[in-house]
């Protein structure tokens, strides 16, 4: 199966369950490095479908404080791109299986050289890509390297998005949609947006890929609402949260991960 | 096909989704702007009435004989309302963001120039004004400070990163983000996702307008160069637009060499081969000074105006088919011409601008008498007495070497 393949299959999987897919986002070199790549082993056991894996910046724009403090502390501890995609082959020789995206900024995949990072990605064991400030309109070469390397682009729409650009984005997008919540940056949130689910519904009908959403999500029951909607929750800000607070922190991020899969097998769809 | 986002390969429009749709609300809004006649009349009229426009252009005659080479004149938009170019911006982006019908503008200030522009602009038009700036740069631009506060906007510090222009710009996008639909970001130079570089100097043009218009009457012919500080470089492209098509007119961008190339400490991203290259940085695709694995680095510059890691996209370009040409002044040089500017012509210059003194200064010797040299004194020095006060008093006397008795072995 190539990347492609996997992250459908996964999609389908889990659809066929009944139940949306569970897909934690957590930074590489959060508190340090090898606790990291301990955590990131924890949430594959404890019911991570797919796992989105943080590449750390200096001028993360579109986070907001918990992850900013996670990928400050990352670069304090010397993680760089390169450091990144030998994480990921780490975890491949552990015998990880869970499909795994990249999610970073630009300027240093650009820096890197686009076609060489794509390649390094793919030969790492990466299925996909995520760049929040890359819009469609600017990832024309980045898509054909991934088209190459068979390496999924996923795309992200906001809820100031509108239709038209909408079924644009979705047709470009690969393996799933990514759908921000909210306007604004990622954080754990008390409550989700007012008229979340209103905008999920209308993007159901735009389009058949799997949607996932992030952004804001950190409670089992808000990820359980969700997850009747669409077919993936991601869950980020929160996760480290509890990862900074803890004592244990390998340990929390596990039975943290646990509560949400679980909330997400009690909603089984009808 | 030509990319209407970019210059060449400048520019573009790497933000966050939920930005794409605002970015195409002000390109719209701003197209629309351009092509009515009100909207136009009632930004000249701002800049007339209430700016104080046109700015004077001065022969600085003592200056220009001390230096035994061309006449040096000063476009004087240190004279604008609020001390600085930064207001012709301000007010027209202001007055754009009423057009859309939003309440609300943030800012980023790294002097505080633009910072006090942007509070003037919302002030005028009953606008709601936040603006971000770094803790480093609160402290060495306190008064600005106190002006925006009473000016009615609020002061948001940002602790993040450097604590500087960068960090406030990460902010002021951050808040955008959060509160697009009703707020308008007012950026404050030309570089930022497309349409921002284009509208900024668009605005910034009535220096060049003006300055082509003024020599042309002074001395019956075009200025052999054009010098403006080069931070984002707003005042810069609003000078050099008029005489882009003017291919005698040599266009000089001067940058920040901080503690000189060598060291590190500087914001010349065109002078460092091994940190400033090609990058992305606040949307906008051009030189950026970064490290080998891509992070963005860290700055300095005496200056907090031009203490920033990335370029507008537009001077990239033109560097890179050769019409105009960059180069940098060093902290102890700008401070230098800073003095040799207030006490030959009376003027207190903004460190900003003293750096295009400093160019001049090297420059104008080269010239026979009877060519010019215009020079874009952007804004006035106020704002710097402390720094300036600060260093002189560690410093004593600058020497003729322009290097501090600390950097001397």
């Amino acid at each position: 199966m190539n990347a492609l393949e996997l992250i459908q299959h996964t999609f389908q999987l889990t659809r066929a369950t009944g139940r949306a897919a569970l897909m934690p986002y957590f930074t590489i070199g959060y508190p340090d490095l090898p606790t990291s790549f301990e955590i990131v082993g924890k949430l594959a056991e404890s019911g991570a479908d797919l796992i989105e894996l943080g590449i750390p910046f200096s001028d993360p724009l579109a986070d907001g404080p918990t992850i900013q403090h996670s990928t400050q502390t990352a670069l304090k501890n010397g993680v760089t791109l390169q450091t990144c995609l030998r994480f990921v082959q780490d975890l491949r020789q552990g015998g990880l299986t869970t499909p795994i995206f990249l999610m970073g900024y630009y300027n240093p995949i650009f820096n890197y050289g686009e076609e060489r990072f794509v390649q390094a990605a793919s030969e790492s064991g990466v299925q996909g890509l995520i760049i929040p400030d890359l819009p469609p309109e600017e990832a024309d070469e980045l898509r054909q390297h991934c088209r190459k390397h068979h390496l999924a682009l996923v795309h992200l729409i906001a809820p100031t998005t509108p239709v038209t650009r909408i079924q644009r984005i979705a047709a470009l997008s690969q393996g799933f949609l990514y759908v921000v919540s909210v306007t604004g940056v990622t954080g754990a949130r008390k409550s989700l947006p007012p008229h979340l689910f209103e905008f999920l519904h209308e993007v159901r009908q735009l389009t058949n890929i799997p949607l996932a959403v992030g952004f804001g999500v950190s409670t089992p029951e808000q990820a359980a609402s969700l997850g009747q909607v669409v077919d993936g929750v991601i869950v980020g800000s929160a996760l480290i949260e509890v990862v900074r607070q803890a004592e244990q922190p390998v340990q929390a991020a596990g039975t943290y991960l646990s509560q949400l899969r679980a909330a997400l097998e009690d909603r089984v769809r009808e | 096909m030509i990319d209407r986002t970019k210059f060449g390969t400048f520019g573009g429009q790497y933000v966050p989704e939920v930005l794409m749709p605002a970015l195409n609300e002000l390109e719209e809004a701003y197209r629309q702007a351009m092509e009515d006649v009100d909207f136009q009349k009632e930004f000249d009229d701002l800049l007339r009435t209430y700016v104080g426009r046109p700015t004077p252009l001065s022969y600085a005659k003592r200056l220009s004989h001390s230096l035994g080479g061309a006449k040096i004149y000063l476009k004087r938009e240190d004279l604008a309302h609020s001390g600085a170019h930064k207001i012709n911006n301000a007010l027209g982006q202001a007055l754009l963001a009423k057009r859309m019908g939003k309440t609300r503008v943030i800012a980023e200030t790294g002097a505080g120039q633009h910072g006090v522009a942007t509070a003037t602009a919302a002030a005028l038009l009953g606008l709601e004004c936040v603006i971000y700036m770094g803790e480093v740069d609160m402290e060495r631009q306190k008064p600005n400070v106190l002006r925006m506060e009473l000016l009615g906007a609020k002061v948001q510090p940002v602790s993040s990163g450097s604590k500087t222009l960068k960090d406030a710009i990460n902010e002021a996008i951050r808040d955008w983000v959060t509160h697009v639909r009703h707020t308008h970001y007012l950026l404050g130079s030309a570089l930022g996702p497309y349409p921002y570089p284009q509208i900024v100097r668009d605005f910034q043009s009535v220096i060049g307008r003006e300055a082509r218009q003024q020599i042309l009457e002074r001395e019956g012919k075009l200025p052999s160069a054009v010098i403006a500080c080069v931070g984002g470089g707003s005042n810069a492209i609003g000078i050099f637009s008029a005489f882009l098509s003017d291919q005698t007119v040599r266009l000089i961008g001067v940058e920040a060499g901080g503690n000189g190339i060598e060291s590190g400490y500087h914001a010349a991203r065109f002078a460092d081969p091994r940190k400033g290259r090609l990058g992305v940085l606040h949307g906008t695709m051009t030189y950026v000074l970064q490290d080998e694995d891509g992070q963005i680095a860290e700055t300095h510059s005496i200056s907090a105006g031009l203490d920033y890691p990335a370029v507008g996209p537009q001077h990239a370009y033109l560097r890179s088919i050769a019409r105009a040409e960059y180069t940098f002044a060093t902290d102890a040089e700008a401070l230098q011409a800073f003095q040799v500017l207030a006490k030959s012509e009376g003027i207190l210059a903004a460190l900003e601008s003293a750096h295009a003194i400093a160019e001049a200064l090297k420059q104008a010797p080269s010239y026979p008498t009877d060519q010019v040299i215009l020079v874009n004194l952007s804004g006035r020095g106020d704002k710097d007495l402390d720094t300036v006060m600060q260093v002189l008093s560690q410093t004593a006397v600058i020497s003729k070497d322009g290097k501090k008795p600390d950097e001397r072995s």
